[in-house]
């Protein structure tokens, strides 16, 4: 019933949200086409200013990783993560949510195959990966974009809010589904 | 904050390869990821573009006018220095939204575009504003009811209802961004780069 309405509002929602666009331009009688074309003309260029900030780190997050640095910083979290009642099974996708959202995405993947989609360990790394966002990435997009490399507090906010998703995440997934 | 984080992946990398023993993996991986950041831009152009151009149309429809209304008094707490009626506040709602209904593709160019005129507003030039910091707070965090990519993958790993994290994703995901906002207001000057 919920997969229903999500799955019928994820389908729905973009062809919603064009035919307001259409529609609403077309009842003001405003030029649409050119409008349209106004707007779209800057995504080419606000693009391709963001190359040298994701270059630079995709870069540092690659070495990161097949350095083994990360799995050492895994190593080395695991005991305070443990200490938040986190899973040994999430330690993983916890670190690496924060640094690569293709990363995590395999890792929660792999947990799923593993252990299964509906174990709670499953539903726990679901609602881990749902609740939280690519921090790094969205950090170097949004001030790459903007011009902006003096991130005053926004990294360690980030990252806080990151750790306060996956101990709620671990909370709820217990009380609801155990 | 954010060139110190980069310095420290990459020399600590350096020196746990050089300890390994290591090495070899190293260059090869540099410009392969260096390739990767062009190709992820470039696959950004088009739904950037396309998303762009409806955000106009959202806004010479009236559409945004509304949204803007609606949420006017969230938005002025939230972002006390962006103008109520500007192109800053229209795309930063806009991102908003996007991300509460699921539109990851949809989000990321109305975030950009918000930062852009943002930045128009920014008097510190290199440094981040306060209401950016507030911004990327709300988007790291994650805000969704809808977790479409998570439940793709649930389906695709058999899962028996894919939805069923709903509930548990949009207390947790409220948990983090309630986090979020508290840390940006307690380290909002404690934190100097």
């Amino acid at each position: 019933m919920l997969f229903r309405l999500a799955s019928f509002v994820a389908v729905w929602v973009v062809p919603f949200l064009i035919a307001v666009a259409i529609i609403g331009s077309l009842l003001q009688r405003v030029n649409l086409f050119d409008r349209f074309i106004e707007g779209a003309r800057e995504g080419f260029t606000l693009s391709v200013r963001l190359i040298p900030y994701l270059v630079a780190m995709l870069v540092a997050v690659t070495l990161f990783q097949e350095s083994g640095a990360m799995e050492l910083l895994s190593r080395g979290l695991a005991p305070l993560l443990e200490r938040l009642q986190m899973p040994v099974e999430v330690l993983p996708l916890a670190v690496m949510r924060p640094l690569s959202g293709g990363a995590s995405l395999a890792i929660g993947a792999e947990i799923m195959e593993r252990l299964g989609a509906d174990s709670l360990i499953g539903r726990i790394a679901s609602t881990m990966i749902g609740s939280t966002e690519t921090t790094l990435y969205v950090l170097t997009v949004y001030f790459g974009a903007a011009g902006v490399y003096r991130t005053r507090h926004a990294l360690p906010t980030g990252l806080l809010a990151d750790l306060g998703g996956f101990v709620a995440a671990v909370l709820v997934c217990r009380l609801m589904f155990l | 904050m954010i060139g110190y984080l980069w310095a420290a992946l990459i020399l600590l990398s350096f020196l746990i390869a050089a300890l390994r023993g290591d090495m070899a993996a190293l260059t090869p991986a540099i410009f392969t990821a260096a390739g990767r950041g062009v190709t992820v831009a470039l696959g950004l152009i088009g739904t950037m573009t396309f998303w762009l151009g409806i955000m106009k149309l959202l806004e010479s429809s009236g559409a945004i006018k509304l949204l803007n209304r609606a949420l006017r008094l969230p938005a002025r707490l939230l972002f006390p220095g962006i103008p109520a009626e500007g192109p800053a506040m229209n795309a930063i709602l806009m991102n908003l939204s996007a991300n509460i209904l699921g539109l990851g593709n949809a989000a990321t160019p109305f975030g950009i575009k918000a930062m852009e005129e943002m930045q128009k507003l920014n008097p510190h030039g290199s440094t981040a504003s306060n209401e950016m910091c507030t911004f990327l707070a709300l988007n790291t965090s994650s805000i969704t009811l809808i977790p479409t990519t998570v439940m793709a993958l649930r389906a695709s790993a058999g899962s028996a209802n894919p939805a069923d994290i709903l509930g548990s994703t949009v207390v947790a995901t409220l948990c983090s961004t309630v986090v979020a906002l508290i840390a940006d207001r307690l380290l909002r000057g404690k934190v100097v780069d």
